[in-house]
């Protein structure tokens, strides 16, 4: 980590009079396995680092980045920086971030470990959980795929506006994609588990849900159109709140794109919807020390009790709105600015379990995936229309399994038709964290 | 990028404990783009990235690792990762032939992103913004970006491949937002090319925004998209990634080899209306999905997949094509240096058929006519997909009459090439992103106007 200060101050030692350098200086570690038929398929190992270098300079913003820390490559990024700076548009509230009175926690979020897990370790790893997908059960015809991998990343964000912020952390997965034959039908499910390191993993638990979300699609149906009540899987609720989270930010907010625009205060979801972003907590996987402008992580509350709270806000975002920022700065890496994003959402969970909330429901449909989302959502307008599968409700009991249908409602309607959080909160590879979700009143399309 | 004579070493090393195929693929790649957005010229970035990815076969298994060091150490060290996936001790001494291949040139008349200067890639966006905003008072947000690259890359393999090539190109897009009392709206259009900054001698962006305002203002009085089972009759270009998502990816010889493609063992057989002539074709000229070789240095090909509906071939990489001990297909792409290469697509699309586009929307009395197909999603094992429409129309008596809000067609990839039952004369390519396993890479998709007997329309709420 200390190379990569070193790096950053070299960086930003070169700020001209009147410019604000921020230097973003990133390296990974990598590990990547993939299994298929009790053997390698592929195993790569790899490192990479790279710098993001930005320039406000009489508030116009220009940004150059090199794929390397090579001297030559970072400084033709940062004489790009500098002359794309001076074709920008100059926007009063453009400026690198200055620091603020939150202090940062103390975030676990480094295993030392998991560089001590050799390379075979990893492979028997995968390799158990591919037999143990394909023993599970007679109609898993074979396992597509099943994968280990591990990130280990460091950065380091450094401004001459007196932005300092260096973090670690370390991530590892195992995953498998099963396939499920019977009477000359074909079924796909996925498993997976996250954690930190190689001990966290739960290999019974990646394996069994790849297996039960492929078998128990055989034999699905097209569903008879009707407006039913849906109960989200987990997995599907992250997806949705990945969306919503889009609608909450900020600069969405601030450029006319946001759905929730001018209704703070207001009632926008049912009283039975708390969403919070808070990516000071551990569990979360978008869970860091500091954003991508190296603030403080804090936590936001965005929905309490159906009331929206606030948006959420980088530095320029922050200061059109007049607010201050809540740390949301987010970046995709050393070769993006920094945009607005939420990082580890998650809905107050509900008291009832999964299968307590599936004796609650008269008729419906338990959604196990959904597909289509970045043509079938439209986060400005809210139109929601979106392909599915799962399994059909009656009387309190999972029934027969159904596919090649589609679920239609708007986002601002769902959230206002969410009758039940399940208890089931599961921390998720993404943005937020996955709970069952019901939600009445959804258009069902099949025959 | 890097010397004969060190690509030789290189490949030696990476096969020197055993292994029948290693390969070198370097990548010298820069790139910039423009952000246009709210009225202001938002930010202008550059990237350089430049560096290897090496790979050892040994088996069934490939060892990977990539390096930013193009020096021969660092080649060297990165081609010791790579073959650690050799168990053997081997002998250390195994000699490369290396057989150069032609060497590529840009045309003379293209003009390279570094010989334009950045204030005409802005202008571009601010004549976009502003003819998008004076198509009407509803408009009341529009974005617009530019975007270039230029990519030199080297490809050698123990086979004795040793290929180069250049490869520029340019792309455009404006998002536009409309305000009614209906809520928000959106309309997107986009042009991209294997070009450089010349395209924008053919490319009129000023009707792209023109399309892009024009169908975010239309979709303000759109009614609810009817839900249930349709004709559907899609747009000369527009709905090309349909094919590409539903037939395409499970034509991908990974798939096929791994049992998980509905195509699996149909070679020979009839899989679609005998209307459906499917072709993948990296050779049409500056299209999107265009390169004059392979990331694996192989010659891009025209491949016919589907002849008359008869299923001819699968797309092949090096590596599947050598495990059923054929040739590649010249489909061996990847995203970057640091990725591996598998089989993707390249422009694919349907041949044309004969039909006047007018003739087919008359002859369906009630249907759906989709003017702009969105992104999609496609499941090769099962061929299940969902697509959205992001702009469409309600088909009444033989005639197009009212704009629909988005929703999403659902189906299944075999039945719709089955269910085509009419192709007409007006063909069109359109650029697109494909995802596959986390990596990117640009394609084309094409079709003329085709007519889908019955596919399930999502339906907007209240439809």
């Amino acid at each position: 980590m200390d190379d990569l200060e070193i790096i950053a101050e070299k960086i930003v030692s070169q700020a001209m009079p009147g410019e604000e350098v921020e230097a973003f200086v990133a390296w990974d570690e990598e590990t990547s396995i993939r299994i298929y038929n009790g053997a390698i398929e592929n195993l790569s190992k790899s490192q990479s680092s790279g710098v993001g270098i930005r320039i406000v300079s009489n508030h116009r913003q220009g940004f150059a980045w090199a794929g390397t820390l090579d001297p030559s490559a970072v400084e033709f990024a940062m004489a790009e920086a500098r002359d794309n700076a001076s074709f920008a548009t100059e926007d009063e509230y453009l400026g690198l971030g200055t620091p603020d009175d939150v202090a940062p926690k103390d975030l676990d979020l480094w295993r030392d470990d998991l560089s001590s897990h050799s390379t075979d370790e990893k492979v028997s790893l995968a390799l158990e959980l591919e037999s143990a997908v394909k023993n599970s059960d007679k109609r898993i015809k074979s396992v597509e795929s099943a994968n280990y991998g591990d990130v280990s990343s460091t950065a380091t964000v450094l401004t001459n506006t007196g932005m300092k912020a260096s973090y670690r952390q370390t991530f590892s997965f195992i995953s498998a994609y099963a396939i499920a034959v019977e009477n000359d039908e074909t079924q796909t499910g996925g498993g997976y588990s996250v954690g930190r390191t190689l001990s966290e993993l739960d290999l019974d638990k990646a394996a069994s849900d790849a297996t039960r979300r492929a078998t128990r699609l055989l034999g699905a149906s097209k569903p008879p159109s009707a407006r039913m009540t849906v109960l989200f899987d987990p997995q599907v609720t992250t997806t949705l709140l990945a969306i919503i989270s889009g609608t909450l930010s900020g600069e969405a907010v601030i450029k006319g794109r946001s759905l929730f625009a001018g209704r703070l205060n207001e009632q926008v979801a049912s009283a039975t919807v708390s969403l919070v972003d808070d990516p000071t907590n551990p569990f979360a996987f978008g869970a860091s020390v500091f954003d991508a402008e190296g603030y403080a992580s804090r936590s936001n509350s965005l929905i309490a009790d159906g009331v929206l709270q606030g948006f959420l806000y980088d530095t320029y975002s922050a200061r059109r709105a007049g607010v201050s920022t809540t740390a949301s700065a987010v970046r995709g890496g050393f070769s993006s600015t920094p945009g607005v994003g939420a990082r580890a959402l998650y809905l107050t969970p509900g008291t009832k379990s999964q299968p307590e909330l599936i004796e609650s429901i008269e008729n419906g449909v338990l959604v196990q995936n959904i597909s289509g989302v970045h043509s079938g959502v439209n986060p400005i307008s809210g139109d929601f229309s979106v392909g599915a599968e799962g399994l059909l409700i009656k009387s309190g009991k999972l029934g027969s399994p159904v596919k090649e249908f589609t679920i239609a409602s708007s986002l601002q309607r769902m959230l206002q038709e969410v009758v039940a959080v399940g208890n089931d909160v599961e921390w998720i590879p993404s943005v937020a964290a996955g709970v069952s979700l019901v939600v009445e009143g959804i258009s069902l399309s099949g025959i | 990028m890097i010397s004969q004579e060190v690509v030789q070493k290189v490949l030696a090393a990476a096969v020197s404990r055993g292994g029948e195929f290693a390969e070198i693929f370097a990548e010298d790649k820069k790139s910039s783009s423009a952000a246009f957005d709210d009225g202001k010229v938002e930010e202008l970035s550059s990237g350089i990235s430049r560096g290897a990815g090496i790979r050892v076969v040994v088996g069934d298994t490939t060892g990977f690792a990539h390096t930013a060091d193009l020096s021969e150490a660092g080649l060297m060290r990165a081609a010791e990762a790579a073959r650690s996936v050799a168990l053997s001790a081997g002998s250390g001494t195994k000699t490369v032939a290396l057989e150069p291949g032609t060497e590529h040139l840009l045309p003379k008349d293209i003009l390279l992103p570094s010989q334009v200067g950045k204030k005409e890639k802005i202008e571009l966006l601010q004549q976009m913004n502003h003819v998008a905003r004076s198509t009407s008072g509803s408009i009341k947000q529009v974005s617009a970006g530019y975007g270039d690259s230029h990519r030199r890359i080297l490809v050698a393999n123990t086979d004795g491949v040793f290929a180069t090539d250049e490869q520029v190109r340019t792309r455009i897009a404006v998002s536009v937002v409309a305000f009614g009392d209906t809520g928000m709206q959106t309309g997107y259009e986009t042009a991209a090319f294997t070009m450089g900054f010349e395209m924008f001698e053919d490319v009129d962006i000023e009707e792209l925004a023109s399309l892009a305002a024009n169908r975010a203002v239309r979709k303000l009085s759109a009614r609810p998209a009817p839900s249930g089972t349709l004709p559907v009759v899609l747009q000369g270009g527009s709905g090309g990634i349909l094919f590409h998502e539903a037939c395409g990816h499970g034509l991908e010889a990974d798939h096929i080899i791994k049992d998980s493609s509905v195509y699996k063992g149909k070679v020979g057989e009839l899989v679609a209306s005998p209307l459906i002539t499917l072709v993948d074709d990296g050779t049409v000229q500056r299209q999107w999905g265009t390169a004059k070789i392979d990331d694996e240095g192989r010659p891009s090909q025209r491949n016919i997949l589907i002849k008359d509906g008869v299923l001819t071939d699968y797309m092949w990489d090096e590596l599947r094509a050598r495990k059923s001990n054929r040739a590649s297909s010249g489909n061996g792409r990847r995203q970057s240096y640091q990725h591996l290469p598998m089989v993707r697509m390249t422009n694919t699309y349907l041949l044309e058929g004969s039909e006047k586009p007018e003739t087919i929307i008359e002859n369906t009395r009630h249907g759906v006519y989709v003017a702009r197909l969105g992104g999609g999603q496609v499941n090769t094992a099962t061929g299940d997909f969902v697509f959205g429409m992001t702009e469409a129309y309600l088909i009444e008596d033989g005639e197009i009459t009212e704009p629909l809000r988005d929703a999403n067609l659902i189906g299944n990839g075999p039945e719709v090439l089955k269910n085509i039952d009419a192709v007409a004369d007006d063909f069109s390519i359109t650029p697109g992103t494909c995802g596959k396993d986390g990596q990117s890479v640009p394609v084309g998709c094409g079709q003329a106007t085709v007519r889908i007997k019955e596919v399930t329309i999502g339906g907007t709420a209240n439809g």
